[in-house]
């Protein structure tokens, strides 16, 4: 069925379309991350969310630390470069504030998992996971025999979520998006949806082909919205760098239960919070 | 550790490299002598040429001189699954004397005492690379007898072959490869001035010893003014 794509603010996207108990993609591998979007989920709310992502990770540990999270289906946990999340770690440690769910996989199943959601087919086939504990707990992993050679491959279930929330570079007027540079799993995680919400760091009238571009038209997608730096402390390629220091800062903001909740009450859930602009760290 | 990994690289090699030593060691490689050596990042970068060293594996400096960018499931299913890693960089939390690795939780699964980050790429890595090199700090908290959790298989640990010196685990203290009979870990050199009853005490099983056990080369003037110059690049920048 073709969609709308058309351009309107995040909120009223997220309004729409996200609703408590929902299973939302935000991705972005290490680049391009929803942040800007993701504060808007927990802005308005919402709880009790099936959340994946290949990389869980400051995003994830503000969504989990402040217990919107029922579930985390996932494949890396950490904070790149830095250490462990500690907010994913106190709920799976101390079921603070509340325990979670998780269903883990290898980057290469989860990205074979969209892979299929995106193709409409029931699982998604890799070699792998064999010998190793992972799918003693995980019930979406199986193994199968090649019907043409007899090899012992696994199969991973599909990931279909009811909502994709992706950060891109442009869009234009008709809400046709573009995003370039490193492009994770973002185009599988949005085919593989129910619906999909972009956001864009700028709009243009029209979109220049550039090469290796990954073009999202706007009959795939449900929503499009201008927010500028949406991907802080992540980036955009060719609009800003990662902001490596605020990385480093999370280590020591989200150790502390505290300290974690008086900043995310200040940065992201008050109401004068500013949405995509980089907010001063403590 | 780092200049024992960044000696294990041969020039022309193609290297699946992570964050943090493995990354200054292929960087440092490619500075010395194997300056063709072609780094491959799980964030979709191939051919990538790091001015500084980056503090993540999707930092923008990576992406921006690499020979191409290719999305993550392209990354692991034709690039990692389909053979094309020579050499695959791996970390640890735990590893035992088969190789096995845990990365994923320090205790049982499910009241883990440490909730370790997970497995990442590092099974296919284990799996489909031409051979792997693991860098560890030898202590006996690492170096168990057993994985609480076996996140990749070490039995993947592959032996030497075509010139190439095969699977090790570098550490502070020496190297150890898979024996060539059973694919046991064996202690096969020690670093100038570490004891063998040093790595013995931070081994957690009864460590093989190769015979004749050697002595890792003295680092070299060149090798540390690299070393240093590579890091000097990342602080300025």
């Amino acid at each position: 069925m073709r969609k709308a794509g058309s351009i309107q603010p995040l909120p009223e996207a997220v309004a729409a379309l996200v609703r408590d108990g929902s299973f939302v993609s935000l991705e972005g591998f290490t680049h391009l991350i929803p942040f800007a979007a993701g504060h808007e989920l927990l802005r308005q709310g919402l709880t009790d969310l099936t959340v994946v992502r290949l990389t869980p990770d400051v995003l994830f540990d503000q969504m989990i630390g402040l217990g919107r999270v029922q579930r985390v289906i996932f494949s890396y946990g950490g904070n790149p470069g830095v250490g462990s999340l500690h907010r994913f770690r106190d709920a799976v440690e101390h079921g603070w504030p509340r325990p979670i769910e998780l269903l883990e996989h290898s980057h290469a199943g989860l990205a074979n998992a969209y892979v299929a959601g995106a193709s409409n087919l029931p699982f998604g086939l890799l070699r792998g996971y064999a010998g190793t504990d992972l799918p003693e707990h995980n019930d979406d992993v199986a193994f199968i025999d090649c019907p043409f050679t007899g090899e012992k491959l696994t199969a991973v279930r599909a990931i279909n979520p009811d909502v994709t929330i992706i950060h891109a570079q442009q869009a234009d007027r008709q809400g046709n998006v573009q995003l370039w540079g490193l492009s994770g799993v973002q185009k599988e995680a949005v085919l593989a949806a129910r619906h999909a919400i972009v956001t864009v760091e700028e709009v243009v009238e029209e979109l220049a082909p550039r090469p290796r571009a990954v073009v999202l038209p706007a009959w795939v997608l449900d929503a499009v919205c201008h927010v500028p730096n949406g991907a802080w402390p992540s980036y955009a390629a060719d609009f800003s760098v990662r902001d490596n220091g605020f990385y480093s800062e999370w280590d020591a903001i989200s150790r502390d239960r505290d300290r974690f909740t008086q900043w995310m009450e200040d940065n992201v859930l008050a109401a004068d919070a500013p949405v995509g602009a980089p907010v001063a760290a403590q | 550790m780092t200049i024992g990994a960044a000696r294990e690289l041969l020039d022309g090699e193609v290297v699946l490299v992570g964050v943090g030593p493995p990354n200054a060691a292929a960087n440092l490689a490619r500075r010395l002598d194997a300056p063709g050596c072609v780094l491959v990042y799980e964030s979709g970068a191939i051919g990538a040429r790091p001015q500084r060293l980056p503090l993540s594996i999707g930092d923008d400096d990576l992406a921006a001189g690499a020979q191409d960018l290719v999305s993550v499931p392209e990354m692991f299913n034709y690039w990692i699954g389909g053979g094309r890693i020579d050499v695959g960089f791996l970390g640890a939390s735990q590893i035992d004397r088969f190789g096995n690795i845990n990365t994923t939780t320090i205790g049982d699964y499910d009241k883990p005492k440490v909730r370790l980050p997970g497995a990442g790429g590092a099974p296919e890595i284990a799996r489909s690379a031409g051979r792997v090199i693991v860098l560890l700090r030898h202590s006996p908290r690492s170096f168990v007898g057993e994985v609480d959790f076996v996140t990749s298989v070490g039995r993947e640990l592959d032996g030497a072959s075509n010139g190439a010196p095969g699977s090790a685990v570098i550490t502070d203290l020496g190297i150890l490869r898979p024996s060539p009979d059973d694919g046991e870990l064996e202690l096969v050199a020690l670093h100038p001035g570490v004891e063998l009853a040093d790595v013995r005490e931070a081994t957690g099983w009864p460590l093989r010893v190769r015979d004749p056990l050697e002595v890792t080369e003295p680092v070299t003037e060149r090798e540390l003014t690299e070393l240093r110059a590579l890091r000097v690049s990342s602080e300025e920048d």
